[in-house]
């Protein structure tokens, strides 16, 4: 774009190293960690060492120090966000934090450890790649490192780092934290998954956080940093086969329809074979549209449009996906859900459902058991409270397309939404199709005539109008109302899912 | 398989967040305040509907106190890119004599910002409120979801927040409710000027440095293009090699002591700084958690 108001960069020696810093790589973790476990400090000193904390921040911390019991600097307070909690000393939410060095820039996923917290540690895994889980070195390996480890392992992360803080207080003794490797690598027996690196540390006193520490010399591993600095993260979903959850049909005139969206895994290349789910079609890639220009091929995480060699109609919702490997298609879902609402889970009960970029309804058909937490024991529940965990099967209103959420993050994962007061009520994992899989769902659907209207409605009250003007479909609820009562009189004109219906 | 760089990562998902906004919300609207994140963001804008236009207008809440250039940057800019812009001013303050010496800058601030953005979104009808805001430039923003829900009197509670996983956002809002959404969220300020960078993102000159008159007091420099600004008995604007580091209000936003005049000088001058970019803004000094109070009442 050739304009007056471009600034003209120079071509300074920092230019080189600009070069270098636009160019470095991304990794995302989370925290997870008891109150006392020095979390707040192990992160503190991650932002302070790096440089990522001002001097009028530090000054504000430093005089918010002197009203409580800690030393010249409480790291702990550079990572506290609200005033309420602030005075509370206690953080109650994720909390996201930032830092770069010459070789990555972190975004951390801050997470409380209270027991009572699940959901946040829940979310804060959502988005990570890998989790730093923290032990005290005094008091070893306790009921919530299962803990810790099953959610890293449930919210899929491949990596998870063991630092064993508070090395100092005993004597940096290596039997100590040898003992809790060794309790630690037998909870991991259940996670087979899961890859783990173990460190020992004092975050306060600083040792094996960014350098490795005199105080260890047993130990012979990488610091903190530089093993978060170099481990490899993010391979699954680039190995995995290509998705492409449809996002806007962009169609800016009637030379162009494209589909805009971003690759959530595998790669995509002009000219690839592809299907359309859920209604099976096939054709071919025809164009991959950038801003910049056109791209040949594009990789997992890149946000593109693509076009079709043949005019399909898709819509927001549907998944374009390598014709080589489909994704699985089903109603009834075997799912993982964290409820994460003060309102229980409620069998029966009709919510939003939104995976990807589709939004659906889907009905709690059944509570298989929730997990305890501490014990990983599978106790019979008809419901779930905030917090709980647990298997539900789960049925949508339209076919779902797929994967199993440990193979596929971005195409298993899905949210509850509550209609009734909008809140998101559960985290979801698609485990596989439920054997109970029926194709046919009849709802009870009313069908009248007024004013020359016909109407057609479904037991939610949610209704479809067919009159001079024309169909009127606003929801998809009302779409499956119209859609069950063709299906009686045994009529299928709807074009597999199609939504976006407007004569 | 090459690894996608960090800069790639962040506009990837920035697309993403926009994109679920336009599909998803009722009315949206981009609120530009012309600083350098309002730069990137129209960026962003342009890359996520590419080749369509950017399918929302841009508001800007104009407390008739903004610097001189960045007014002719916005009207020229937004024209060039083919944007629609939306201006909105509380006129009623403005005719009641508000300013940040006559009022203080907490009412001021509350008049002809926070006000009028209520305002301007009311008169639209927005539903979403798409900003620049990052977590990274107040403590109290690190908890800040992407998409904030706010009430129907447009404020915002902290206990009333969605959590949000994976990058699924739920848009459902009841009629009066809105969102505002943050798709620079993950960013942080060297970010933003890498990407400035490595994009050539127009940007307000005010920026770069450049001998300016300014009011020198102690470590402050004041701006003096309002006419109000008072003076102390014998003071006179001096010429000072300065820029700003985040532009709002003249009156309110102080310049720095620098000579980075490009962009790799301004990085490396960030890379070397140990001040917050917001301590140069008056307005976060009032009191401790001062942002977050603001936000409660519905300040951006």
């Amino acid at each position: 774009m050739a304009t007056t108001l471009t600034p003209v960069a120079d071509d300074s020696a920092f230019s080189e190293f600009l070069a270098k810093e636009t160019s470095k790589g991304l990794l995302r973790f989370t925290t997870a960690g008891s109150v006392d476990d020095g979390k707040s400090t192990l992160i503190g000193r991650l932002l302070y060492d790096s440089r990522s904390v001002y001097d009028d921040q530090l000054e504000s911390v430093t005089k918010a120090s002197a009203g409580r019991n800690a030393g010249a600097i409480d790291f702990s307070l550079l990572t506290d966000g609200l005033r309420a909690e602030r005075e509370q000393g206690i953080t109650i939410d994720v909390a996201y934090r930032y830092f770069a060095t010459p070789k990555r820039k972190f975004i951390i996923a801050d997470t409380p450890g209270h027991e009572q917290y699940t959901r946040n540690m829940v979310t804060g895994a959502s988005t990570a790649e890998l989790a730093i889980v923290l032990v005290d070195a005094r008091k070893g390996v306790l009921t919530q490192s299962r803990r810790h480890a099953y959610i890293a392992g449930l919210l899929g992360i491949e990596r998870l780092v063991v630092a064993v803080n508070k090395m100092d207080l005993v004597g940096y003794d290596q039997a100590t934290f040898q003992q809790i490797e060794t309790d630690f690598l037998r909870i991991l027996e259940s996670f087979p998954q899961i890859q783990a690196y173990f460190v020992p540390v004092s975050a306060l006193a600083g040792d094996n956080i960014v350098t490795r520490s005199a105080n260890m010399p047993w130990f012979t591993g990488e610091s903190l940093l530089e093993h978060l600095e170099t481990v490899q993260v993010g391979t699954r979903a680039q190995d995995a086969p290509f998705r492409f959850p449809v996002q806007r049909v962009v169609r800016p005139n009637l030379d162009f329809r494209g589909y805009a969206g971003t690759v959530v895994s595998g790669r995509v290349s002009v000219g690839d074979r592809i299907t359309i789910l859920p209604s099976g079609r096939q054709t071919t890639i025809a164009r991959i549209v950038t801003f910049d220009g056109d791209i040949e091929s594009a990789e997992t995480g890149a946000a593109v449009t693509l076009t079709l060699a043949e005019e399909i109609d898709l819509s927001r919702g549907d998944m374009i996906v390598t014709a080589e490997h489909l994704a699985e298609k089903a109603h009834s879902l075997e799912t993982t859900l964290v409820w994460l609402n003060e309102k229980a889970a409620q069998v029966g009960k009709r919510y939003r459902f939104k995976q990807a970029s589709r939004m659906d309804w889907a009905t709690l058909k059944q509570v298989q058991y929730r997990l305890n937490i501490n014990t990983l024991e599978h106790e019979q529940e008809q419901t779930l409270e905030m917090n709980a965990i647990g298997n539900v099967v789960v049925e949508t209103a339209r076919a779902t397309a797929f994967d199993a959420y440990q193979t596929n993050r971005a195409t298993g994962s899905f949210i509850l939404i509550d209609p009734a007061t909008n809140a998101t009520v559960a985290a979801g994992m698609i485990l596989q199709a439920a054997a109970s899989e029926t194709s046919h769902r009849l709802t009870e659907v009313t069908c009248s005539l007024e004013d020359g209207v016909l109407r057609i409605a479904n037991e939610q009250g949610f209704d479809v109008k067919i009159g001079a003007e024309g169909m009127k479909v606003t929801d998809p609820e009302a779409l499956d109302a119209l859609r069950h009562f063709l299906e009686r009189l045994r009529i299928q004109p709807f074009d597999a899912d199609k939504t976006d219906w407007e004569i | 398989m090459s690894v996608r760089t960090h800069l790639q990562q962040l506009e990837a998902e920035s697309i993403h967040i926009m994109r679920e906004v336009a599909a998803e919300c009722q009315r949206p609207v981009l609120l530009y305040s012309i600083g350098k994140d309002s730069s990137v963001l129209l960026r962003l804008a342009q890359k996520a509907f590419h080749p369509g236009p950017i399918p929302f207008p841009l508001l800007h809440i104009d407390t008739t106190y903004k610097f001189k250039e960045m007014i002719d940057f916005r009207d020229k800019y937004t024209a060039e890119i083919g944007a629609k812009l939306i201006v909105h001013t509380n006129r009623a303050a403005i005719s009641e004599g508000a300013n940040p010496f006559a009022w203080g800058t907490q009412r001021c601030c509350g008049g002809l910002k926070t006000a009028a953005l209520l305002e301007g979104l009311r008169q639209g009808g927005y539903d979403a409120a798409i900003g620049g805001a990052r977590r990274d430039e107040e403590r109290s923003r690190a908890k800040e979801r992407v998409f904030s829900f706010r009430d129907t009197r447009g404020q915002w509670d902290p206990r009333n927040q969605r959590p949000e996983l994976w990058n699924i956002f739920n848009t459902r809002i009841h009629p009066g409710e809105s969102l505002r959404v943050f798709p620079l969220s993950n960013w942080t300020e060297i970010d933003v000027w890498q990407y400035i960078y490595a994009e050539n993102i127009p940007i307000v000159p005010l920026y770069f440095a450049k001998l300016r008159p300014m009011l020198v007091r102690g470590e402050s420099l004041m701006p003096i293009e309002q006419p109000f600004v008072p003076r102390l008995p014998g003071e006179e604007p001096q010429m000072v090699m300065c820029r700003m580091r985040s532009l709002g209000c003249s009156p309110c936003t102080g310049a720095i002591y620098s000579d980075a005049d490009t962009l790799p000088k301004i990085i490396e001058e960030l890379v070397g700084m140990r001040r917050s970019e917001r301590q140069n803004r008056v307005i976060d000094h009032d009191q401790d958690g001062s942002m977050e109070i603001k936000k409660q009442e519905g300040y951006f």
